[in-house]
């Protein structure tokens, strides 16, 4: 078969009336940047961690947004907070104050 | 020598303050750690010792840094606490000369006038009453500056005040009292038997004509014991148990003892020594530049000593260290504030597996760390003067880069923290190199304070002085004018202020900022700040870059990529690291330039 170099996703179906987005809320009302992400995918390009795994902020942002925060768990115990998303940002993202509240409200 | 009931709150009081403070002072002794009650030892029998008394001096009694930060606001303190000492020495010496030979409780030299009003004729009787008033006045001048700070904090140099809690206001408003009643009841008592220096004795004979003396007289004293025992009560739980504190704890920080990664007793001393002055609230960027008030040290003090943790304010802290030079006590509120994160026992794991790689042998390893990689204009001017230098080097993050683990450190997830520095660790150790040269100031405080590396640990400020000292690279200086930016983990974190400027004589013309050296205004940047949103980060940021274009600078030059990096995205001109202006200053052999007669570093500037 011919390489595309990419991939479809298998069919996935995001109700947002039925999955729960209390995290989302709460984490809008902790830190409202976490409202202006435009899903360019920088942070994710920069990551320390992604060199070694799938890390990506835009990910984690884009789940706990939708919902769907169990995804999310193992992501969020890869970061090393070094900061590099928050410097490539370009909306201003406040990246790692969603990261560490993330962390604590999830896991600890 | 007599007695009254009067005597009773002062006398009560007393006893409770010092029964207590000698109880927790030798709690706090026993409790400290086995290397801590060491130093102690070995440095009771040394010069330490006589330092320490002299310090006691010079800050407990004069407040000799307090009148540094703000003359007014030093003759307040040292008003308070020298004079009333004073009044204390020459009513004890005036009464063993009035009454040689006889053992006085301590009452008696504090109420002497109200026990003997018509002492006089012994030596120096005249000399006492007007020293005694002379002390008394200088207190209450003091008083009168007090309340008048609490009115307007500004005129004392000072925008913003503390707020208090319910046993300062009690003890602040006993201490108040103090003064004036003992000014009306020595005068009640000078007025009715016409004795009393100059104030005492004039303002008795003006009441005189005003009020009944004799039915003033008794309560007046009473009034004033009872404000001498309330302050003496209300003291060891109020801010003002930094007084008796402070002198333990300039005891054993000159015995080399000092806060560690835990709560010790040394912490706990340094938490009871804050006096709540406020002074470390101006500095803080994050108050004059983000009108952000509630976080500064001296909240986050109060809340360990009261234990009331508050995440936001442990959190919300660029960790500048600005607060550390400010505070007149000198205690190290950034260490402080790093245990009460780390207090929340955010344990975990870093759920990474990074591949273990030993590294190929090299001399040098050079580091960039997470935020060099952001800015490659200052990895690759290493890269060419490191070559241009002739140096067997190895770029050790140029690919697979790890975080050197301070931003997980100053976030208190100490465990993680450790995961990463173990796997650098072992990096830097395989290659056998003996030099470790990082971009990154918070990489190399981390490297230089906590990983144990047995080689030589450098910031690329003091690599590329050493280059220069040894003649291995050399600059013409070019005609432009620079003002340089002490990033916070390097100058106040590190003490690395000479260094980089003896490098940009030679490049440009430095000029002076705003705010040099220690003083120097965090970029806003700060890693140690999860909570802080970019927009208050600018307002820092702007408020930094004004104190550094003062003189208006071609080019402003930072020796930190994340600084570099956080100005760049606000500033009018050019922002470079220290590695970018070196390159463009190197002076190749080929180059066909006349250079400056002293393109080296004297080597007397070297001996340090
Ligand atoms: S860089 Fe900023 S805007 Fe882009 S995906 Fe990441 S968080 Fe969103
Ligand atoms: S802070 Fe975390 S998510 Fe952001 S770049 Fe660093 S490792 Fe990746
Ligand atoms: S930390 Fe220092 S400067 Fe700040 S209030 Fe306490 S004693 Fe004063
Ligand atoms: S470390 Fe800096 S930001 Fe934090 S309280 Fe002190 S001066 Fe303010």
């Amino acid at each position: 078969m011919i390489n595309w170099q990419f991939t479809l996703h298998p069919d996935h179906t995001i109700n947002l009336d039925t999955n729960d987005r209390t995290l989302a809320r709460l984490l809008e009302e902790k830190e409202p940047t976490s409202r202006i992400c435009m899903a360019c995918g920088s942070c994710g390009g920069t990551c320390t961690a992604a060199q070694f795994e799938p890390v990506s902020f835009r990910h984690i942002l884009l789940m706990v947004r939708r919902g769907e925060t169990e995804s999310v768990r193992s992501e969020l115990t890869k970061c090393m907070y070094c900061g590099k998303c928050t410097l490539v940002c370009p909306r201003g993202v406040n990246t790692r104050h969603i990261l560490a509240l993330l962390r604590t409200m999830l896991i600890n | 020598m007599g007695f009254d009931l009067f005597v009773i709150p002062f006398t009560a009081g007393l006893a409770f303050l010092l029964v207590w403070f000698l109880y927790k002072t030798v709690e706090w002794l026993s409790h400290l750690n086995r290397v801590d009650r060491t130093m102690l030892r070995r440095g009771v029998i040394s010069s330490k010792t006589v330092r320490s008394v002299k310090e006691v001096i010079l800050e407990s009694l004069l407040h000799r840094k307090i009148f540094r930060t703000n003359p007014l606001l030093g003759y307040m303190h040292m008003s308070l606490a020298f004079g009333w000492f004073l009044l204390i020495v020459a009513g004890n010496v005036e009464a063993m000369i009035f009454k040689p030979a006889t053992i006085h409780p301590p009452y008696y030299p504090i109420f002497f006038r109200f026990f003997e009003p018509e002492a006089a004729g012994f030596p120096g009787a005249k000399a006492f009453e007007f020293i005694m008033d002379f002390l008394l006045v200088f207190i209450l001048s003091g008083v009168a500056l007090a309340l008048f700070k609490r009115i307007r904090s500004r005129a004392l140099g000072m925008k913003k005040t503390t707020r208090l809690l319910w046993y300062d206001r009690l003890a602040l408003y006993s201490l108040w009292c103090i003064f004036p009643f003992r000014l009306l009841a020595e005068s009640i008592t000078s007025g009715i038997y016409q004795t009393g220096g100059i104030v005492t004795g004039s303002l008795g004979n003006i009441l005189a004509g005003l009020i009944p003396l004799q039915s003033f007289e008794y309560p007046a004293w009473w009034a004033y014991s009872l404000a001498l025992g309330l302050f003496f009560v209300a003291l060891p739980f109020s801010r003002y148990m930094h007084i008796p504190t402070e002198v333990v704890l300039i005891f054993l920080r000159n015995y080399g003892i000092h806060t560690r990664n835990s709560y010790s007793s040394y912490s706990e001393i340094e938490v009871y020594s804050c006096s709540r002055c406020g002074i470390c609230i101006d500095p803080c960027p994050m108050s004059e530049a983000a009108g952000i008030q509630n976080i500064q040290s001296v909240y986050m003090i109060r809340n360990i000593r009261y234990k009331t943790p508050d995440e936001e304010v442990n959190d919300n802290c660029l960790m500048c260290g600005r607060c550390n030079i400010a505070c007149p006590v000198g205690i190290v509120t950034t260490d402080l504030r790093a245990i009460a994160r780390n207090e929340r026992h955010l344990s975990g794991n870093l759920h990474l597996t990074i591949p273990a790689t030993s590294s190929p042998h090299h001399d040098v390893i050079y580091f960039a760390g997470c935020m060099g990689q952001l800015t490659p204009a200052v990895t690759q001017s290493m890269e060419t003067i490191l070559q241009q230098a002739g140096e067997d080097y190895l770029f050790l993050d140029k690919e697979e880069s790890i975080c050197c683990g301070r931003p997980l450190a100053l976030a208190g997830r100490i465990a993680e923290a450790k995961q990463l520095m173990e796997i650098n660790r072992d990096k830097i150790l395989s290659s056998g190199a003996r030099t470790l040269v990082t971009s990154c100031p918070i990489c190399y405080k981390v490297f230089r304070e906590d990983y144990h590396l047995p080689i030589n640990v450098m910031h690329h400020t003091q690599y590329l002085h050493r280059l220069l000292m040894q003649g291995r690279i050399r600059l013409r200086s070019q005609n432009i004018s620079l003002a340089y930016h002490d990033p916070c983990e390097l100058g106040r974190g590190s003490g690395i202020y000479e260094e980089p400027r003896q490098i940009l004589r030679l490049a440009g013309n430095l000029l002076p900022t705003a705010s040099e050296k220690e003083k120097s205004i965090c970029c806003g940047g700060s890693l140690g700040n999860t909570v802080l949103n970019q927009k208050k980060r600018h307002a820092i940021t702007e408020y930094s870059l004004e104190s550094l274009t003062i003189n208006n600078p071609d080019t402003i030059v930072t020796s930190c990529p994340l600084c570099k990096k956080t100005f760049a995205q606000r500033s009018d001109r050019p922002v470079l690291d220290i590695a970018e202006v070196v390159k463009s200053a190197i002076f190749r052999d080929k180059d066909n330039i006349r250079i400056r007669e002293n393109y080296q570093i004297p080597a007397e500037e070297f001996s340090s």
